[in-house]
Parts: C-alpha cells; structure tokens; sequence
C-alpha cells in the first residue's frame, strides 16, 4: 500500500538515522548552537525564577483569550526573526554570488550557501513569513480584540482557542525541527509541482513543509470557526450589526475567507499526500495526473489567504486613524461592505498567480478584470481613511506613525497590483523582482499595520505604555529600510531580475542589492528601537501606568473595562447604545466603570489538554515526515482517546461569586474608581515575571494563590484614569 | 431608540444576566465546521471531475468496469435508513425518554456499521481486481472521494459509540444534548455527501 522508497528504513526509526543531522553544514551548526544557547538561558532563566509553575498554570494552560493571544503574538514574533534571517540569507547571497564562478566560502561553489540549500532557505523564509509569523500575530490580536470590542468574556469556544494555538506552534515546531533533523524543501513555499511529488523531491524536506503547514492550515479554520461563532452570538446587549466595531467587522470577513480557503489547502495537500505515500496519481506528471490542479487548488487558497491576512491589517488602521484624529471613522457602511467585498471577491482572482500557464486570453481577461475590481472595495477603504484623516485634530503617536505608513504602502502596493492584474504586463515582470517588491509592499503594509496594532492595544492588555520616542524612532528606521529594500526590488524587477536566483548574471544588479543590505541594516536599527520601546515601557510601568483609555480620544467598547483586562473582560456585560460605545459614553459622560450591580460569572477552567493534543500532532507531524509508522498510530489513538476522554468531563467550569466580582472590580465594598488608584489585586498575567519586582510579585502571587480555582486574573492598575 | 432612551430602559450595564446559549452557539460553531468540511469534498469533487477524463485512467479501468451502481444502492439505503432511525431517536430525545433514544441509536449505529462493512467490502474486491489508486489519477480520484467518506463514516461509528456512553451514563446534560444535536448535523450531512457521490462516481461512472 505504502510507496516503496530507495535508501533505508527500518520499523523503529523509520528513515531517521544519525546522517540525517547536517553536522557538516557550518552554517546550520551556527544556527544550532544560537537555537540551543537561546533556549537553554531561556529554561536557565526560568527555572532560576522559579516561574515553571507560573508559566504552567497562568500560561501554557490557560482558556483566557487573552493570554493566548499574547502566546500567539509571540510564536509569531519568534518566527518572523527566523524568517528574517532567512530573508537576509537570500540578499546577501546575491550580492556575493555574481556569476557562477565568482568565489565560493563555506564549502559552496559561489557566495555562501549551496543551491540546494539556498533553495530550502527562499521556501522556509515564504512559508515561515505568511503561515508562521504574520498569520499568528494578526490570529492573536483577533483572538485578543474580538471579544473585548463585542463585550463578550471569551471568545464562543475558549477550549477550542487553545487547540487551534497549539496546532499552529506543532506547525511551527515542525519547521524548527526541519532545521537540525533532516531539511526543509526545496520547491517554493508554494510547492511547485510536480517538483513536490516524489522522484523529484525523494527527501523528507517536503514532507516537513506539507505536514507543518498541513497542522497550521487546521488551526486556522478552526480558528475561523471560533471568531466567527463568536462574532454572531456573543455580542453584547444592545450591539445589532450597525454597532460593530470595524476590527471586528474585518475579523469577520477573514473568519469568512479562512473557513472556506483553508480547507481546500488542506484538501490539496492531503492529495499531494496521498502521492506521496500512497503512490496515487492526483498531480504526478504521468498515469493521469494533473499539474495545474495543483496549482489551481493551491492558489483558490493562496490568493484568499492574502485577504485572511491583509483585512486585519485594514482593520487596525481603521481603529488607529480615528483615534489619532479625534473623529469617528467615515464611511463606517461602506467600511464594512468593502470588508466583505474584498472577502467575496478572494474567491475569483486566483489565477492572476499564473496568467503564464497557457489558461488562454479569454480565461486570463476574466481573471484580469476582477482582479482590478479588488482595487475598488480597497479604494473605498483608502478614501474613507483620507476622509477621516481631513480636518481632524491629528495627533502623530507611534501607532499612528506606523498606520500611515501602512497606508502609503497600500497605495505603492495596489498601484504595483494594478500593473500586475493586466496579463499583458504580467507577461513581462511575472516570476520578477518587481513582482516580488509588489507582494512585499502588501506584506509589509501587513507588518506596520500589526506593529500598530501591538502598540495601539498594549496599553489595554498590559496597563502600561510603551515608550512612544522609541516607537517613532523605530517607525523613520523601518520606514527608510522598506524604501531601501523594497524601493530596490522594484528597480532590479526592472532591469529584468527574477526570484530565487542563487547567483546574479549581470553585475549591474549589484549596485540595487547592496542598497537592499543597507536597508538590512535599517531593519536592524529598528528592531533594535523596537526591543528598546518594550525595555523602557517595563522598565517606568510603574510611573506611567495607562488608565482604561490611554489614549483618551478611543472611541469602541474595549476601552470600557479596565487596564490590564481582567481575567473576565467585564464585570458586568456593558449595554451598548451606539456605534462607538465608548466615545458615546464619554460624549454623555456615562465614564464610570464600575456597575451598581454584579452577577455570577462563569469562567472556563484551566485544562492542559489543549497542550498536550498539540504535542500529539506534532509528534504525528513527525512520525508521518520520517515514516516512523507506529508513532504515527500511537499518536492518533492517543488523540482519539485524549478527545474522548476529555468529553466525559462534564465539570469545564467553574463560578466566579458576585460578592468577588464585586470585591475584586471595585465597586461594594472595593476602591472607589479614583484615577491613579493602587490597586491591591494586580493581574498575575499583565507584567512578564522577569520584570517583576518585590512587592508587586509577592502581592501577586498572593491573590493568585487565594483565587486559583481555574485562574482569576483580576482587576486594573491605575483605574480609569485618562491621559 | 435614542441614546438617552436606551439609558432609561436598559441602564449602562446589563440587568438581565445574559447568559448565551450554550447549545445554540455549539450547534452554530458545528455548522461552520461542516462549512469548511463540504469545502474539501467540494475539492475532493472537483479532483473527480478534473481528472474523470479518458487520458486520466492512463489506459486502466474506468466507468462501469470499477463501480456498479448497485451495490452502492444498497449502501445508500443503509445509510439512510441508520439517518431515520437516529432522527427516531432524536424524538426520544425531545420526550427526554433515555431509553428510546438507546435503542434507536442502537438501530442508527447498526445500519451505519453495515453501510461501513459494505464500502470496506467495495474497496477490498477493487482491490483483489488490481483496481487501486495507484493505477491511474481517475481512479485515485474516485477512490479518495469514497474513501474519505468512508472515513468521516468509521469516526461517526465511534461517535455514536462514545454518545450512547455518555446518554446512558449522564443522561440529557447539556453537553450530551449539543453533542447528540451536532451528531444529527453530522450523520445527516455524510447520507447528504452520499447521494452526491452516489451520483457523481457510481451514477456517472457508467456513463463514461
């Protein structure tokens, strides 16, 4: 039944032997030395802390929305540093390699890295940056954001969120294992076929893609599942659809595009599978199959995919700008239908991504024509920002900084996007730098938006300011990278240069590839302010806590309850009267936070199967990557069992007394809602344990210990105090 | 209603004690996930329509030759059948009698598992014939679409298996309700994808 393989297997290891650790690769021992340094002053830092518990039970266990968010927004961060290293791996690269003879360090025949294994690092990098970093930050701020701008406690399936969490990490943990034990592919993250399928690709490298991908694909449908189920059913009194906030309504359109797209990778992968272990014929290049199947299933996902990623972004910039200019967001309708539109119109673009494949004009003119009809519901959203941005009382904080600089790479993008939607033009850049410069705009509109975001939100999650100078500083460095990357790329599209080129032909290109390394550099600056924005934020959180509306001219519903948010978002449901609740009450000076009144609160309790379901698939994800066949059947029973006997627990939650609602908000019996007032149950979850300090810290573990049935995370610091 | 309206009659926070309903949002979630599921059979048909050409058998079998109508009419009646006999049980569900609601799910799992035995029955004399998925991208297109059915069918058994469980041990819990709710959905989305692949690989098998 199973394909017969060359080379050796045996039924313990499967085809796992010592061989397959690249010892030799200086390159990778580099990077397996940093891995394991990092994480061993990781544990070293923890244990020494003694934080294990901590992180176990506030963390790895936790249903609250929040913190796993916060998880996500992490993973994403430590992926998007592997993936720019592997972005700058590539560039430089290029500008050592120029021409097939120039000369070869480090054991490779030109510049640094041999072909195949700069293969691995431009597929890495593509699939590492869209389905390991950008896709967990922008699911993150949703799972965050959602239920804080509906006025729900959590989101519909708290458990749920968890698993989906931990599928993407055993996604993720796949590719960081593909590093040291084995390799990664070698076809593109796209997996161009028939490259993919076995006589081309006999080695593991695109099992390792398939499977990680495969695991993140699951999780974000289910993902999708949970924010949309949550969107419909658990807003609070008074929000119809008119009161939505718009983050919310672009979490919506991406729920949308992510429950109908991803499956059809998963589909198109399970049949890339299916050949590859089972010798079926669904894309081979003989007996039958059909390449351009694959292609087309692999884009009806991809192009969708771009939008799941890119309408969170819009969503944010459409939080930021009326905040910074102290207006309401204009044309909130058509804000809202445009979401939508963009969401409808993923589905019929997707073979604008091979206008080259021989489709015919006919097909290629249809496809051309809807893709500039994208350009329309976008138009909409970018006037709309124009329109709130006029005459209102502009204020340049970072995160508007970073939203305007998202906008103008919208502009760049979409007009590059313009061009490219022609088939005719197409014809000429496809496969160029000039098409990759276009997508990154998009992607890096992506990025400021999320930085945005982080910076917007981080005062609501955690109580305390981010450095604002370091940010600004951090947005002018960043900026001059991308134009100095990106504005390169354009050029050397331009003068006819194509992707993934191990080595450059014409020593023209060079000149454009060191400004790319410049803006490398500029990159690194920022990063750097950007640490440095959050070592400074920790360092003065007690001098500068942020009141529940930090920014004082917010105008939705999260900035109702307390910062940090407690364990249960609201003490009591907020009833909602208008379209920016918040702005509506401080308008009608409704601004006390602290209900006359309390209920019983019921709260999901704190479970580690979430946990250890993630490790099951990833040990599935490996055991499938290297053959290992009795790992693979020890790992779904485990799974099945794991599921059932977690369903014959009928005690999931547990009830938070109105009477400690009431003592732990504030109100009966509490403080009084005084701006600047010490609040005597600080959160366990808002200040990381390594800045954590005497008083603090102890006080906290005191209140955690006394509440810890599930986990309370309680109560504000510095109570509704505004800027 | 006005701002100043609303406050009379609603107040700031909410006086109700909203709790949302538990099952409803379940059966919901449940449905988005059957959204996303009909979207890879969609792909699973679409990989048969794709590749149900003459040059895609690559000179194997094809049509008539694999899959005959009327065996699998026997499985769709079966399948059906088990489909009546839990929405039988689902009345017993709404007479909160436990013991009805056993029995016929006991019937619902027997016709289940037969419909089960008779695909596996298919797929094995497909298989003693020579005709497998490796013979030519039509037939693994066919079969991967039978297959995977046949699949969402085996986890259904040890659904219904896990649920008889759980009725007989915690009767009608909230939980034991949502679930038995969102196994209806399921069982009767599988006989709905039945009488779709019914009609795509073994009706319009004979056709081609």
């Amino acid at each position: 039944m199973f394909v017969h393989l060359q080379g050796s297997w045996n039924p313990i290891y499967g085809r796992l032997s010592l061989h397959e650790i690249p010892f030799k690769t200086q390159i990778i021992q580099g990077a397996f030395f940093f891995v394991v340094l990092t994480a061993l002053a990781v544990l070293t830092a923890i244990t020494y802390y003694k934080k294990w518990r901590y992180l176990w039970e506030e963390w790895l266990t936790s249903l609250d929305h929040k913190k796993i968010g916060v998880m996500y927004i992490v993973l994403g961060l430590v992926m998007l540093f592997r993936g720019f290293i592997d972005a700058v791996m590539i560039r430089s690269q290029q500008v050592m390699a120029i021409g097939p003879h120039s000369a070869g360090y480090l054991g490779a025949l030109h510049g640094y890295l041999p072909p195949y294994h700069f293969d691995q690092i431009y597929s890495s990098h593509g699939t590492i940056m869209i389905l390991f970093a950008i896709t967990p930050i922008l699911t993150g701020l949703m799972a965050i954001m959602v239920p804080l701008q509906i006025g729900a406690r959590d989101l519909a399936f708290p458990y749920l969120n968890a698993l989906t969490f931990y599928l993407t990490a055993a996604g993720a943990a796949l590719v960081m294992v593909s590093l040291f034990v084995g390799d990664f592919s070698h076809a593109g993250w796209v997996g161009l076929i028939p490259l993919t399928e076995l006589p081309y690709s006999p080695d593991v490298g695109t099992d390792y893609w398939m499977w990680a991908v495969q695991l993140s694909g699951i999780g974000s449908t289910l993902s999708s599942v949970n924010l949309i189920a949550t969107i419909i059913k658990m807003r609070a009194p008074g929000m119809g659809w008119n009161e939505v906030p718009i983050f919310t309504w672009t979490a919506l359109s991406t729920s949308v595009i992510g429950v109908t797209a991803f499956p059809v990778l998963s589909a198109a992968l399970f049949m890339l599978a299916a050949d590859r272990y089972l010798g079926t014929h669904f894309f081979t290049a003989s007996f039958g199959g059909d390449l351009m199947f694959y292609t087309d299933l692999f884009w009806i996902w991809g192009h969708p995919e771009v939008y799941f990623v890119v309408l969170p972004a819009f969503g944010i910039i459409s939080e930021v700008i009326p905040t910074f200019s102290e207006k309401a967001l204009f044309g909130y309708t058509s804000m809202a239908v445009a979401a939508l539109a963009i969401a409808g119109l993923s589905w019929m673009v997707w073979l604008h991504h091979f206008f080259t494949m021989g489709a015919g004009p006919g097909v290629n003119l249809f496809y051309g024509a809807a893709t500039m009809l994208v350009g329309v519901p976008t138009g909409v959203k970018a006037f709309n920002w124009a329109l709130t941005l006029y005459r209102g009382r502009l204020r340049f904080d970072a995160p508007m900084l970073w939203c305007l600089g998202a906008y103008a790479l919208l502009l760049i993008g979409g007009l590059s996007g313009i061009m490219l939607a022609m088939p005719a033009v197409d014809y000429s850049v496809h496969n160029s730098a000039f098409l990759i410069a276009h997508f990154h705009s998009f992607m890096l509109l992506i990025t400021f938006a999320a930085i945005a975001g982080y910076q917007f939100w981080f005062p609501k999650v955690f109580g305390f300011y981010l450095d604002d100078g370091a940010g600004r500083k951090a947005f002018w460095f960043f900026s001059a990278g991308t134009l100095a990357v990106f504005g390169s790329l354009y050029a050397l599209g331009f003068m006819g240069m194509t992707r993934r080129l191990d080595y450059i032909p014409f020593v023209q290109w060079r000149p454009p590839l060191i400004a790319a390394e410049v803006g490398i550099f500029f990159y690194c600056v920022a990063s750097y302010y950007l640490v440095r924005q959050l070592y400074v934020g920790l360092r003065d959180r007690k001098t500068r806590p942020a009141g529940a509306d930090p920014w004082a001219t917010t105008r939705s519903l999260e900035w109702l309850t307390w910062s940090p948010v407690p364990a249960y978002n609201y003490p009591v449901l907020p009833v909602v009267h208008g379209r920016d609740e918040w702005a509506w009450r401080r308008e009608h000076e409704y601004v006390d936070r602290v209900p006359d009144h309390y209920f019983d609160i019921v709260m999901p309790k704190n479970t580690s199967v979430p946990l250890l379901l993630g490790a099951l698939s990833f040990g599935l994800g490996f055991g499938l990557v290297w053959r290992i066949w009795w790992l693979c059947a020890v790992t779904i029973a485990g799974i099945l069992l794991v599921v059932i006997i977690r369903s014959f627990d009928n005690h999931t939650e547990h009830t938070l007394s109105a009477a400690l609602v009431a003592k732990l908000d504030g109100g009966e019996g509490g403080l009084p809602d005084a701006p600047g007032s010490v609040n005597p149950y600080p959160s366990p979850m808002p200040v990381p344990f390594f800045a954590k300090t005497g008083a603090v810290s102890r006080c906290a573990d005191r209140v955690a210990s006394t509440l810890r049935e599930g986990v309370v995370a309680p109560g504000p610091l510095g109570k509704g105090a505004r800027r | 209603m006005s701002g100043q309206e609303a406050i009379r009659e609603q107040g700031l926070w909410d006086r109700k004690d909203v709790h949302h309903d538990k099952i409803g949002t379940h059966t919901l979630g449940f449905w988005l996930y059957m959204l996303s599921d009909s979207m890879v059979y969609a792909a699973l048909f679409g990989a048969s329509v794709v590749l149900g050409h003459r040059m895609n058998a690559a000179g194997g079998p094809m049509g008539a030759t694999v899959l005959h109508p009327l065996s699998a009419y026997w499985e769709t009646l079966l399948l059906l059948a088990s489909g009546l006999a839990y929405g039988l049980a689902l009345q017993g569900l709404k007479r909160g009698r436990k013991a009805l609601v056993l029995a016929w799910m006991t019937v619902a799992f027997l016709l289940g598992a037969g419909f089960a035995a008779l695909s596996v029955h298919t797929l094995l004399a497909l298989i003693a014939r020579g005709i497998t998925p490796e013979r030519s991208g039509y037939l693994s297109a066919d079969l991967a679409l039978i297959v995977y059915h046949a699949l969402h069918i085996g986890l259904g058994l040890v659904w219904f298996l896990v649920m008889m469980v759980q009725v007989a041990v915690f009767g009608f819990h909230p939980n034991v309700v949502y679930r038995l709710l969102n196994l209806k959905l399921f069982w009767f989305f599988q006989s709905f994808v039945w009488v779709l692949v019914f009609s795509f690989t073994y009706l319009r098998g004979v056709l081609i």
